[in-house]
């Protein structure tokens, strides 16, 4: 480790490894700082991503897909199912192999890593962020940098140091709580997502096949509806209730920022990437591939910005994040809003009106249609986002 | 903005996953989180408990007569 490096990324993530091999790549030195001992663990997701989005950035490898899937199984409160017809296929992932390989990536271009190196604040001279403050070994240490990639995931507090104001309203948190389960019957290449009140207000549950006979299930519940009872509460009787004999292999906690990308994203040399940004697909709440798209574009940037030494030009991430997807997100987030006003009686409705449409029409296109028919001006931002 | 009320919010030893949603609700950057430690820094915190309600594992805890007055061994 030296005392100088031209770009620092705090956080070990997709994120983050996106952005310090891409910075890396485009000829700057890197160092990639994470607070926990591992890369990749503990994982804290629900690991699905479509094969599309993952192939941006790297050749799929069974190593780290634990199951391919081929179609979505949506739960209305009733019990209705609907299946849409889907393009494409996607990724159950082994996160832990998966942040392994995209950190690996970011090393292979010269980026150094270092786990166990927490950063506690940053280094600042009149005003202007010069560097990270690390505790490394019980020592804490400075290292300088012209540029620092806040990557620090939803807990990100580099970008508030930096004066950007990352805290996420509670209405947009999900509160999300999630066991891996194993020795269950669960179909192996089926998203199932569960919605309703009961399930999980203000958010929804998705069982996501693991392989044969397991499975990630998890929730998310708004923070505002979980004033009243915690998402752990709601996943127990879940699995109590569906999985009663299942065996627990993993059990965690996590929240995910479902908001637009926060309005400041680049200031004083500080850029945020992934969660640290609220780049989560609000409707979602899909945060890996878009995560590596603002960290690909960050490191891209921030590297140019470093050959041409001008500072000013990292400016150029927050332009080129919102081109590419913030515009996405914003129209989605307004999506989200209208949902999250649906009764259990309007989602039971929609799902039967689902269930009318011609199998040729029921896609999730179609299906988000005939659940904004009443709401004419979504109808509009939903279709600016398919045709796209 | 801060004040100097006495601190409110307790975090039940033993019992967090160091998950940060907590901390990502904090307006006052008042959490400290690292791998498997986790801290309410008093001078900051204003007890507006949106940490208690986001805890996805119920391990944040708000305590109307203050924290100090609990009892030091906390049966979990």
């Amino acid at each position: 480790m030296k005392d100088f490096y031209d770009i620092i990324v705090v956080g070990a993530g997709p994120a983050g490894s996106t952005a310090a091999r891409f910075a890396a790549a485009g000829g700057a030195s890197v160092l990639m700082l994470e607070k926990d001992r591992d890369v990749g663990y503990p994982v804290r997701c629900g690991e699905a991503v479509s094969h599309e989005g993952v192939v941006q950035f790297i050749e799929p490898d069974p190593k780290w897909i634990a199951a391919t899937v081929t179609r979505f199984r949506l739960v209305a409160p009733n019990g209705k199912e609907v299946v849409p017809r889907l393009d494409g296929i996607g990724y159950v992932l082994e996160r832990r192999i998966f942040d392994y390989e995209i950190a690996k990536q970011a090393a292979h271009e010269g980026a150094e890593i270092i786990t166990k190196a927490y950063v506690y604040d940053l280094l600042k001279s009149e005003g202007k962020v010069e560097g990270v403050k690390v505790l490394y070994k019980d020592e804490k240490i400075d290292i300088h940098a012209r540029v620092v990639v806040a990557a620090d995931g939803v807990e990100s507090r580099v970008g508030k140091w930096a004066g950007i104001d990352t805290t996420c309203h509670i209405r947009d948190m999900e509160s999300c709580a999630q066991m891996t389960i194993s020795g269950i019957d669960v179909e192996d290449d089926v998203l199932e997502f569960y919605f309703g009140d009961e399930v999980s207000p203000g958010g929804y549950l998705w069982v996501f096949p693991k392989g044969k006979h397991t499975a990630n299930v998890g929730l998310g519940v708004s923070v505002e509806c979980a004033k009243k009872k915690a998402a752990i509460r709601y996943l127990e009787e879940f699995i109590a209730k569906r999985f009663p004999r299942a065996a627990v292999l993993t059990h965690i906690a996590g929240g995910v920022p479902c908001a637009k990308t926060c309005d400041t994203i680049v200031k004083n040399n500080v850029m945020l990437v992934g969660d640290a940004a609220h780049q989560v697909n609000p409707v979602s709440g899909g945060g890996i591939i878009s995560g590596m798209i603002g960290g690909r574009i960050a490191g891209e940037v921030a590297a140019e910005a470093i050959r041409r030494n001008d500072d000013s030009f990292l400016l150029e991430y927050e332009r080129r994040w919102h081109k590419r997807l913030g515009w996405r997100h914003e129209v989605f987030y307004r999506i989200k809003e209208a949902i999250s006003e649906f009764s259990d009686e309007t989602l039971n409705v929609i799902a039967e009106s689902a269930l009318k449409l011609p199998e040729q029409k029921r896609t999730l296109g179609g299906i988000f249609r005939t659940a904004l028919w009443n709401r004419p001006s979504l109808l509009l931002d939903v279709a600016r986002v398919f045709v796209s | 903005m801060p004040h100097h009320q006495p601190l409110m919010i307790h975090i039940v030893p033993g019992k967090c996953d160091f998950c940060g949603c907590c901390v990502g609700v904090c307006p006052e950057d008042a959490i400290e989180l690292m791998e498997s430690r986790i801290e309410i820094i008093e001078e900051r915190c204003t007890n507006c408990r949106k940490c208690v309600w986001a805890c996805p594992w119920e391990v944040i805890e708000f305590h109307r007569e203050g924290v100090a007055n609990l009892p030091k061994e906390v049966t979990l």
